[in-house]
């Protein structure tokens, strides 16, 4: 992780591991709470909506990066930056439909799921890494850029990659006079 | 206009009353207390002065920006007065951060962008912090006066913005 320069605190790493563990901790715990899937699913979009509305701010005062001036903007923007910013991984960004505000990430390398084969039987709707959809659609909306942000495959569902679906919902909305 | 008695003889003064409970005019109204030494000045802005104040910034920063004749205005960024300097960020996200300063003031950029960071990082990341919330973080405070202190000791001849 790069900083600009001046900053004083010093650049802390903490070990893959220990995240990988934690994550993996949170969503046992919730499925030990949760018997539906859905629901596992619903907490865990909502803990990472929780999140994503204070990392943007993280991620905008740390990149110091310009407006985005259009959807596909944004998703390069969110693939290539911070996604490597975040998680040191680089999906690959591809525009789904011709209207351009429907966009998919494909994630070649997924560090949450490092330690994870296959979900087990009687979870099979689970989406273990629900949290990063909520993370994604609390830090657009707080750029007043609504989106729906789902996951389309998931490798451990069985399928051959893993691919995050983000919509955007409307256009972007002039932010002068929200908030 | 707007100032008031803050201090007599070194001893602070709340309102009518000083911090022993004496009042204040019945004080300086009794000439065996004379001589007397006066501290006159502006009240500190309690917190909801604060706010009153920011969110007509708020609807001035939207109003200029509208008015303003190019296109895709991002605001206020500074306003001048003979007395001092107002500087005004807006983030992505539509936080604004303002600075008062003296008008010979440099490096307030850069403040700025230092204090969003401190905002990202000890307001945002306190867990016990509810957004739009009035800040009572300690962490953030020190960093904050830390942060200002650097800014003023770099003076008029500080490093660019």
């Amino acid at each position: 992780m790069s900083r600009p320069p001046g900053r004083k605190q010093e650049n802390h790493k903490i070990s893959r591991e220990l995240f990988v563990l934690t994550y993996g901790a949170l969503v046992a715990q919730l499925c030990k709470d949760y018997e539906k899937d859905e629901d596992v699913n619903t907490f865990l979009d909502r803990m990472g909506y929780g999140i994503g509305v204070r990392l943007i701010d993280d991620f905008l005062a740390r990149s110091a990066v310009k407006k985005c001036r259009s959807y596909s903007e944004t998703a390069d923007m969110i693939a290539q930056v911070a996604f490597k910013m975040y998680l040191g991984v680089t999906p690959s960004v591809s525009c789904s439909n011709t209207a351009g505000n429907e966009f998919s990430l494909i994630l070649d390398k997924n560090p949450l799921v490092d330690f994870v084969e296959e979900l087990p039987a009687e979870r099979a709707s689970l989406c273990y890494c629900n949290l990063l959809c909520g993370v994604i659609r609390g830090a657009l909306e707080m750029v007043q850029l609504a989106a729906e942000v789902t996951f389309l495959q998931d490798r451990l569902k069985g399928d051959a990659v893993t691919e995050i679906g983000i919509t955007f919902l409307r256009k972007a909305e002039d932010r002068k006079h929200k908030r | 206009v707007g100032h008031a008695v803050l201090a007599i003889n070194g001893a602070e003064v709340n309102g009518r009353f000083t911090a022993d409970g004496k009042d204040v005019l019945e004080f300086l109204g009794n000439p065996a207390n004379y001589p007397v030494s006066i501290r006159f000045g502006r009240h500190r802005l309690s917190s909801n002065e604060k706010l009153m104040l920011a969110s007509m910034f708020h609807s001035l920063f939207a109003i200029g920006s509208q008015l303003s004749p190019e296109i895709g205005s991002s605001g206020i960024e500074m306003l001048e007065t003979d007395t001092f300097k107002l500087h005004c960020f807006q983030t992505l996200t539509g936080i604004k951060f303002m600075v008062l300063a003296d008008p010979r003031q440099a490096g307030i950029d850069s403040l700025l962008r230092k204090i969003y960071e401190i905002y990202s990082d000890f307001a945002l990341k306190n867990p016990f912090y509810s957004l739009e919330m009035p800040i009572r973080c300690e962490l953030f405070d020190q960093n904050l006066k830390l942060a200002l202190e650097v800014a003023e000791k770099a003076g008029p001849f500080g490093p660019g913005s």
